[in-house]
């Protein structure tokens, strides 16, 4: 055992000797978690529409003042054919355009008033809600004329005033449709991810490069009292991370904290725990430096971005591909994280996710274990 | 900073007409040779290149599927406390919808608030007993939704889509009202002969204000068309920015660099030597990702491909500069590994690949205009997906060549042939 402390303070030796990585590896997550938690949002602050309106009336300048006063919309052209649209929608200085037809004020009176929406759908949801956004106004448009007594006795007809089932929608655990509370548990987890498990993959093959693997192996130390030796001190480390990155969840972007504190960080080491884990066995398969990069950022980042639900919900996945999503470690913890953080639940609810986690933490060291030793012989 | 050693090939290269031409020669036989040695190590470094080429093929194929928004097989959760023929004939089209599915219809509040809470169910629907009564009394009948909004996109698009159902059930419901004799009579009906006007009674089933919606681009709203170009564009830009980034620092690390140091290399030779394999496989691993892109997801192309291919060589070339920058800077590998880490977390988040820029805070926006990642998307969605043109594209194009220049002159400065 002595063996194993005194390889211990070697490893930790070695990473406070170096600050600026030491400083890089505790403040680029924290940077990452507060600079995106502000950037990502996906709902929609500015639309910016035109206007085609070949015979400008009175009721269609009211209704293009109508989107001017909607804090959203921002008019940015009128124009009087669509032919000049083409140009506009193509180099994305415009992503609406409201069509309206020369008779648009006659049509109106005799009660079959017609008009256009054209949306530029590149980001169909995107695409979809400027869509739904925009038909809102001039429903909104249209029932209060309706109100005013400027509207026909056709539009008067026409207008349902309650629809014949109203729900009624209550929003549980983010009433606010926050995006902070949505993204940063999964930045959290995207960041823990890859800082983890690029730190452990590169420590054992630089180890490798340098030639100095030979000599921790020819020592009294066993195998796995190299890998727990160099696991530890980044264990530790990323638990710093986990803590900073949740204090500022909680203190800058006001994350609500419903659950157990002490569950929240267990889980979280469990992850980090993982995660290591994961770098431990990359680093078995590789023999360089680049090529344990390589594997543990370029094949980490995107899949963990993309199918861990951080961003994309799981659910909308085709059915194939949600297996797959498995074997992402931040998927679980993901769903870990926003259970604890926004729901409130605990272990009663999160076992399975938990035991998912556990089971990786073994199996990951396990075979690293297993493939470290064959590498001895 | 001076290059040691290579006084003489400066003065060659600055000679006549004759001499310039000379040096040219001798500059692209030098650079060709370092080109050959980067290709050979690439090449023989087996688990690189797997990783180089199975990393982005897998990848490219497996994201493209799984990033979309569309809102299926939303699971719901039906507490029904009327229990009459028109709230099972709600529940039915619910149910019927590709977007939902009814997981579990217990009747308590209790336990669907807790299959909620586990994540059983995403939405509650409840109808109180009162529906059918309120229906057919030709008021307002209130169902309520209960939604885990923790995504909150996802919850609007579920709100919005359960209350279409509903006010589509409503409008047929109240028809049916209507027809029968004897109902007490629906609320459109009443509504209508209380106008009086033959006029409104036939405007009912025609609004007299119609809008019509059209998605441009991309009709079908396919999250593929516009996701597509996104992954491709980052991954090729992930492997190219990581391998350059550890090249100049793995030959610090190693000591080679000084061993190149010591020879009459000049600094742009080593340079375009080290940037030129690169350029070469990144724009082969693009041109694969389109092929695939193209076959496997239909992909769109309605633009002009050689001017997506010019501007995709631009964009390499920023990109690749970039790595090559970082790899200058630092002086281990791991700290070139870190900065790129970074600058791949900033290219991922603040490109509009996932997330629409439009939506970021102020001084957010401001910042993705440093990123090269969102101009090359912005011209690769521009000519895939809208047909754009050079007359709509200088902008971004012009933008590009400002950073490509600007990111290899930092790179030529920052590399110095003397060490401390």
């Amino acid at each position: 055992m002595t063996a194993l402390r005194g390889f211990i303070t070697k490893e930790v030796r070695h990473i406070l000797r170096d600050r600026q990585t030491l400083a890089l590896i505790l403040l680029l997550p924290l940077v990452l978690v507060i600079l995106f938690g502000f950037a990502i949002r996906t709902d929609i602050r500015s639309i910016r529409v035109a206007f085609v309106d070949p015979g400008p009336s009175a009721a269609s300048l009211s209704l293009e003042n109508r989107f001017q006063g909607t804090p959203s919309f921002h008019a940015v052209a009128t124009v009087a054919s669509t032919r000049a649209l083409g140009p506009l929608f193509r180099r994305s200085a415009i992503d609406q355009a409201v069509v309206f037809p020369a008779d648009f004020a006659r049509g109106l009176g005799r009660g079959a008033g017609r008009v256009q929406i054209l949306t530029d759908a590149t980001d169909p949801n995107i695409g979809s809600m400027m869509t739904a956004y925009a038909e809102a106004v001039i429903q909104g448009w249209t029932a209060g004329r309706l109100a005013s007594g400027t509207a026909s006795p056709g539009v008067l007809a026409s207008v349902r005033t309650a629809p014949a089932i109203a729900p009624e929608t209550r929003l549980r655990f983010n009433p606010t449709l926050a995006s902070e509370d949505l993204f940063v548990p999964g930045l959290i987890a995207l960041v823990l991810t890859i800082v983890s498990a690029v730190m452990t993959s590169i420590t054992l093959t630089r180890e490798k490069e340098r030639g100095t693997m030979e000599t921790l192996l020819v020592s009294p130390l066993r195998p796995w009292q190299i890998l727990v030796g160099k696991v530890a001190p980044y264990l530790v480390l990323g638990f710093v991370n986990l803590v900073t990155a949740l204090a500022a969840a909680r203190l800058i972007f006001g994350v609500p904290l419903r659950g157990s504190v002490p569950l929240l960080l267990a889980e979280g080491l469990l992850f980090i725990l993982v995660c290591t884990g994961l770098g431990v066995f990359i680093s078995t398969r590789t023999d360089s430096q680049r090529a344990a990069m390589l594997a543990s950022l370029a094949g980490l980042l995107l899949p963990t971005t993309v199918l861990s639900g951080m961003i994309f919900p799981i659910s909308s996945m085709p059915p194939w591909l949600r297996p797959i999503t498995y074997v992402i470690p931040a998927r679980w913890f993901i769903t870990i994280a926003r259970g604890i953080l926004l729901k409130g639940v605990g272990m009663d609810v999160l076992w399975p996710d938990t035991l998912v986690l556990a089971l990786m933490a073994a199996l990951l060291l396990g075979a690293s274990a297993r493939l470290f030793k064959v590498r001895l012989a | 900073m001076t290059a040691a050693g290579s006084g003489e090939w400066i003065r060659s290269g600055r000679g006549g007409r004759a001499g310039s031409r000379e040096g040219a020669r001798r500059w692209l036989r030098t650079v060709g040779f370092l080109v050959r040695k980067e290709f050979l190590q690439i090449f023989r470094d087996r688990v690189m290149l797997f990783e180089m080429i199975a990393i982005p093929i897998i990848q490219l194929l497996l994201l493209s599927s799984a990033a979309t928004f569309e809102v299926r097989d939303s699971r719901v959760h039906v507490v029904d406390e009327s229990r009459t023929a028109e709230s099972r004939a709600l529940i039915r089209r619910i149910g019927a919808s590709r977007h939902f599915t009814v997981v579990s219809s217990d009747p308590s509040m209790e336990g669907a608030e807790r299959g909620l809470a586990t994540g059983r169910a995403s939405v509650i629907v409840r109808i109180p007993r009162r529906f059918s009564d309120r229906l057919a009394a030709g008021r307002p009948a209130p169902v309520q939704l209960v939604l885990d909004a923790v995504d909150g996109a996802t919850a609007g698009v579920v709100r919005s889509y359960l209350g279409a159902i509903a006010e589509s059930v409503g409008a047929e419901l109240t028809a049916d009202t209507r027809r029968t004799p004897g109902a007490g009579g629906g609320t459109l009906a009443a509504r209508g002969g209380a106008d009086g006007s033959p006029v409104a009674a036939a405007s009912t089933s025609r609004p007299s204000l119609t809008i019509r919606s059209r998605g441009l681009f991309n009709p079908t709203l396919d999250y593929k068309d516009f996701i597509v170009p996104g992954i491709l564009v980052l991954l090729v830009t992930l492997i190219g920015t990581l391998i350059t980034s550890m090249n100049i620092a793995r030959e610090k690390e190693i000591g080679t660099l000084e061993q190149l140091n010591v020879t009459p290399l000049r600094k742009s030779e080593f340079v375009a030597g080290k940037l030129v394999p690169f350029w070469i496989i990144a724009l082969a691993e693009l041109s694969v990702g389109l092929v695939i892109a193209k076959l496997v997801f239909a992909l769109p192309m309605r633009g002009n491909l050689l001017l997506l291919f010019g501007a995709a060589g631009l964009y390499m070339v920023v990109a690749l500069g970039v790595g090559l920058w970082i790899s200058t800077a630092v002086e281990t590998q791991q700290q070139a590994m870190f900065l790129t880490f970074f600058v791949m977390m900033l290219y991922v988040f603040m490109s509009g690949f996932m997330t629409p820029i439009e939506s970021m805070p102020g001084w957010a926006r401001a910042l993705t205009q440093l990123n090269p990642v969102r101009h090359f998307l912005f011209i690769m969605r521009g000519i895939l997906l809208k047909g754009a043109g050079v007359a709509d594209l200088w902008r971004p194009l012009a933008v590009l060549a400002v950073m490509g220049v600007t990111v290899l002159g930092l790179a030529l400065r920052q590399y110095s042939k003397t060490t401390e």
